[in-house]
């Protein structure tokens, strides 16, 4: 007959160790779950990813409901055990399970650290721990705006990240003056806390949190130095305990955690435990990888395999925050007895940091290029003599041969070892999957292992994994194709458009073989663009391929109303004009009316059927706020008014948009003119900058002030208005022509490089072509609200069909 | 079941819709490519996005808040997104090219 075990705990450490026990001892045991939460075994490492957006909850169950029926394991989700009795061998829950055992395992996990100040129980503050909490967070920032983070550790930051994305203000506070100081030293962590700003996240340092205020639900939190701050939001992330208070009552001994030997017993026979409650030789750990290096020895226990059991782990943490890569392992601060080898490059954003002691690794840091952490890690760990190549473990074979290349490392590497931390899949298990599976890329070891489909983190080295197996030339890069239509790129569907005078989306998709009869919502408006870059005569405008707001001209809300904004060039108005708005506004119940941060005014919350007699009466051009297009030119009042100013911005501001309104682009693009270098209109946060000079005007290209800040590059400097002109029209017709559709300037400019557009753009005849091609564009668009005012037929379809009195015919 | 005229079929353009009301209930009909009509609610599963604004490919809609991707002739969510539209019957009657909805009797659509 088969034994019995118990696992307490439904979560990751333990459930990874019933797994391994079933694949080395199919047979022995019976097995029976609980665990406290309504769910099977998930992710909890990717509730961040949750909680981002970037995954729903049924993405991250590890073992879903058939895992345990397949596996024959009984599962008890939503039951807590309340007693064990280790006399009978016996484990009991509140609800009245009883279940009996010849092993058990707790695995019971931690708990939350709550600060104990007054103010802590009420409604609005949480950890950051399980699902519930972060379906308690998605559902508050659809109501509240305010969140504090307390805790400026890994969890905080990404539990900050997570709230960032769900639109709320978040701020973190951290005791500290250095955020994630258990993970990285002052310098990188610097260059973390200016990421993160740039992301938009407010910080609070050295503050000592003293209560929180409000009366049933949280309004705001109050500091020791008597400073208060709004919340609607509070969620604490200021460290765990390990949850050990059921093993204590039933006479375990217990320190921090549940203590246990190296074949995780615990001082009870027959009573094992893992994961984060478990303390083995004096450290609780609280990541994932340790835990399953003991899931490993505790399956090898109970399923009698002999082994030299667990022997501790040295830790290694990265944060999953996008945008920012970070990595440390083992002893990372400097000693009397260390040295340090160190890179630094403010340009780059990248700092690394190798400790040395007695010729060992013994730690490291990585900022913004993390991709020597696998290879560092594993020096650290294995305890490998670097004397004398000290400088060849951040500098490489140039400073002085011996850095070992992707796929020797990953040649090294034993099969038992993990790969991908996340989804624990080992070297041998993708191996495995490579000859046994015939995967023959990333994407198809993904898809059978799940190796690198969390984090990503691990994707070089799968991809080494790969050359290792199949030699270079084995590995399919698969092609990324404008979307899942096609494997054709960018590039070659514009070829294609061009050399075979492609002019509708019909025959792209024909001679391309599309593999979709139609296209998607991706390929379908980016055809549509490149085809009228193309030709811009002979093209027919798609209407249906356009996104709603490019087709009915305005931009579209949340709840389907829709937004209005006029044209207001270069920011400059009248009086007259200021009271036509008005009156509009008035006339058809305008909800809001805000100032737009371009210089105009927004007309928000207006009905569909509405916007063509709104149009008529405000008798303005659209503002195009919604398209892929010209958006405003933002203009300071320059030398009209102004002290400083040393050119007619507002002229040059207002021309640049009377030429290139209507233009369509990749994506929207936006000027400014400034009249001197005080830069009042912010030109260098723009994707088209001028900066008015004694005598002259510069030029700057790239610049973004959104999602990702970027400040703009100077393309040149001009004497004359001419030649802003000019440069204006060749720049963005050359943007026109080799961006990808839904590319800003921005990211253009990073990728292809500033040099290589100053290259393209160097010679006048091609700047003359480039004008005559944008001009004869511009010179076909008309204004589309006037457009849709005076067709009946495009009218009509803002309005809705009318069903007459219900004439019903019998059946 | 009833049936109810609530336009012509050159009201709608290919790939593009049109909405009405019936009953207190917002109705897309689109009109497919080759001329077929669609019917379905106008309220995505997902946060209630106009489908009837979304872009058409073949016979399915994305919807234009957050681009889920609807089968117009079953109302299926397609994956990895889960749900389902209400769908209805619609045609154009041949001698007269008025669009027809044909709509439950009585209380369902009401409700
Ligand atoms: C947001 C977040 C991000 C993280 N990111 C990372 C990361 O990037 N890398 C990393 O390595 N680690 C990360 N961690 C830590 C990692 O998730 C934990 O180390 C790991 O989940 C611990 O596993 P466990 O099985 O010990 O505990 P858990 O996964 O917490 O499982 C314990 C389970 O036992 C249940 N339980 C407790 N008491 C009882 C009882 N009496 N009866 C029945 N059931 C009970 C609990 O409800 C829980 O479901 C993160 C954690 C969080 C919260
Ligand atoms: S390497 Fe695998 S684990 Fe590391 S973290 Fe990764 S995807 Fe995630
Ligand atoms: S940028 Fe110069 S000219 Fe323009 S408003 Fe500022 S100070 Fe005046
Ligand atoms: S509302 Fe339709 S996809 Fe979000």
């Amino acid at each position: 007959m088969k034994k019995k075990l118990v696992l307490i705990g439904n979560g990751m450490a333990g459930v990874w160790a019933v797994e391994q026990l079933l694949k080395l001892a199919p047979n022995q045991y019976e097995v029976t779950v609980f665990g406290s939460e309504p769910h099977p075994n998930y992710n909890r490492i990717l509730l961040s990813s949750v909680l981002a957006g970037d995954a729903k909850i049924d993405d991250i169950v590890i073992n879903d409901w058939n895992w345990y029926k397949e596996n024959g394991v009984t599962l008890h989700a939503g039951h807590t055990v309340t007693k064990i009795d280790t006399e009978r061998k016996s484990v009991s829950t509140a609800s009245g399970i009883t279940a009996e055992y010849d092993d058990l395992i707790i695995a019971t996990g931690s708990l939350p650290f709550m600060l104990p100040l007054p103010g802590a129980d009420k409604e609005g503050v949480i950890a950051f721990r399980d699902i519930n909490d972060c379906n308690t967070m998605i559902e508050t920032a659809k109501n509240y705006k305010k969140a504090i983070v307390i805790g400026g550790g890994l969890l905080g930051l990404e539990a900050a990240r997570g709230l960032l994305n769900l639109n709320m203000d978040v701020s973190v506070v951290h005791i500290f003056k250095d955020l994630m100081e258990r993970q990285l030293d002052q310098t990188a962590s610097q260059m973390l806390r200016k990421e993160l700003e740039k992301q938009g996240m407010n910080f609070l340092l050295e503050k000592n949190t003293d209560s929180i205020l409000g009366k049933k639900r949280v309004t705001g939190v109050k500091f020791k130095d008597g400073s208060v701050v709004d919340a609607d939001l509070v969620v604490m992330a200021v460290g765990i305990k390990p949850n050990v208070q059921l093993a204590k009552d039933s006479g375990l001994e217990v320190n921090r955690g549940i203590v246990v030997n190296d074949y995780l017993e615990t001082s009870i026979p027959h009573v094992y435990s893992v994961g984060e409650c478990a303390e083995h030789r004096g450290i609780a750990y609280g990541l994932v990888a340790p835990l399953y290096e003991q899931g490993n020895e505790l399956a090898k226990r109970l399923a009698g395999v002999p082994s030299a059991g667990y022997q501790g782990s040295v830790v290694s943490t990265k944060l999953k925050v996008s945008g920012v890569d970070v990595f440390s392992a083992g002893q990372f601060t400097d000693a009397e007895d260390t040295a340090s080898v160190r890179v630094q490059d403010d340009f780059e954003g990248v700092y690394k940091k190798v400790v040395i002691k007695d010729g060992k690794v013994i730690g490291a840091v990585l900022f913004g290029d993390t991709s020597d952490g696998s290879r560092l890690f594993k020096m650290i760990r294995e305890g490998e003599d670097v004397t004398g190549k000290e400088k060849q473990i951040l500098l490489g074979e140039g400073s002085g041969g011996g850095a070992k290349s992707g796929v020797d490392y990953v040649a090294s590497m034993a099969d038992s070892e993990i790969v991908c931390g996340c989804n624990g899949v080992s070297k041998g298990t993708i191996l495995n999957a490579i000859s046994e599976k015939g995967c023959t890329s990333v994407n198809e070891i993904k898809a059978c292992t799940k190796a690198s489909g969390s984090c990503g983190g691990c994707k070089p080295l799968v991809a080494d994994l790969l050359a290792l197996a199949l030699g270079a030339d084995g590995v399919q890069t698969v092609k990324e194709g404008i979307c899942g239509c096609t494997e054709h790129s960018r590039d070659e569907v514009v070829e294609a458009i061009r050399s075979m005078r492609l002019t509708s989306s019909k025959e792209v998709m024909n001679v391309l073989e599309w593999k979709t009869e139609e296209g998607c919502s991706k390929c379908r408006p980016a055809l549509n663009y490149y085809l009228g870059m193309a030709w811009p005569e002979e093209h027919e405008e798609e209407r249906e391929s356009r996104f709603v707001n490019e087709r009915n001209h305005a931009n579209i809300q949340k709840d389907g109303t829709y937004s209005v904004v006029p044209r207001i060039y270069g920011g400059v108005t009248s009086p007259a004009e200021l009271k036509r708005i008005a009156e509009v506004a008035e006339k058809f119940d305008v909800p809001m009316v805000k100032f737009t941060g371009g210089q105009r005014l927004d007309l928000l919350g207006v009905k569909k059927e509405d916007l063509p007699k709104m149009w008529a009466e405000l008798d303005m051009p659209s503002g195009y706020a919604y398209g892929k297009a010209l958006r405003t030119v933002k203009t300071c009042v320059g030398s009209t008014f102004c002290r400083f100013g040393t050119q007619d911005s507002i002229q040059m501001g207002i021309d640049l948009e009377k030429r290139f309104e209507r233009l369509n682009t990749p994506a929207k693009v936006k000027l400014a003119v400034s009249g001197c270098p005080r830069n009042c209109a912010e030109s260098t946060i723009k994707d088209f900058g001028v900066i008015a000079i004694d005598g002259g005007w510069e030029l700057y290209v790239g610049g973004n002030g959104g999602v990702k800040v970027r400040a703009s590059e100077l393309l040149c400097k001009v004497k004359t208005e001419e030649e802003v002109q000019e440069w204006a029209g060749a720049f963005l017709q050359y943007y026109r022509e080799a961006a990808k559709w839904n590319e800003r300037t921005s990211e253009w400019v990073s990728r292809v490089g500033l040099e290589s557009i100053k290259e393209a753009l160097a010679s006048e005849e091609e700047r003359k072509a480039l004008n005559e091609r944008i001009d004869k564009t511009l010179s076909l668009t008309t204004d589309p609200w006037k457009e849709i005012i005076e067709k009946d037929e495009l009218r009509a379809t803002f309005e809705e069909l009318q069903a007459p009195a219900l004439e019903t015919v019998a059946d | 079941m009833k049936r109810v005229v609530v336009g012509h079929s050159s009201e709608v353009t290919e790939r593009r819709s049109r909405i009405v009301h019936v009953d207190g209930v917002e109705i897309a009909i689109f009109k497919l490519t080759g001329g077929k009509l669609r019917a379905i609610e106008n309220l995505c599963p997902h946060k209630n996005g106009k489908l009837s604004e979304g872009i058409v490919c073949d016979h399915h809609v994305f919807c234009p808040l957050h681009d889920w991707k609807i089968n117009l002739n079953d109302g299926l969510v397609q994956e990895p997104d889960e749900g389902c539209v209400r769908t209805y019957s619609v045609e154009v009657e041949e001698a007269t090219g008025n669009i027809i909805l044909l709509v439950e009797q009585g209380s369902s659509l009401a409700s």
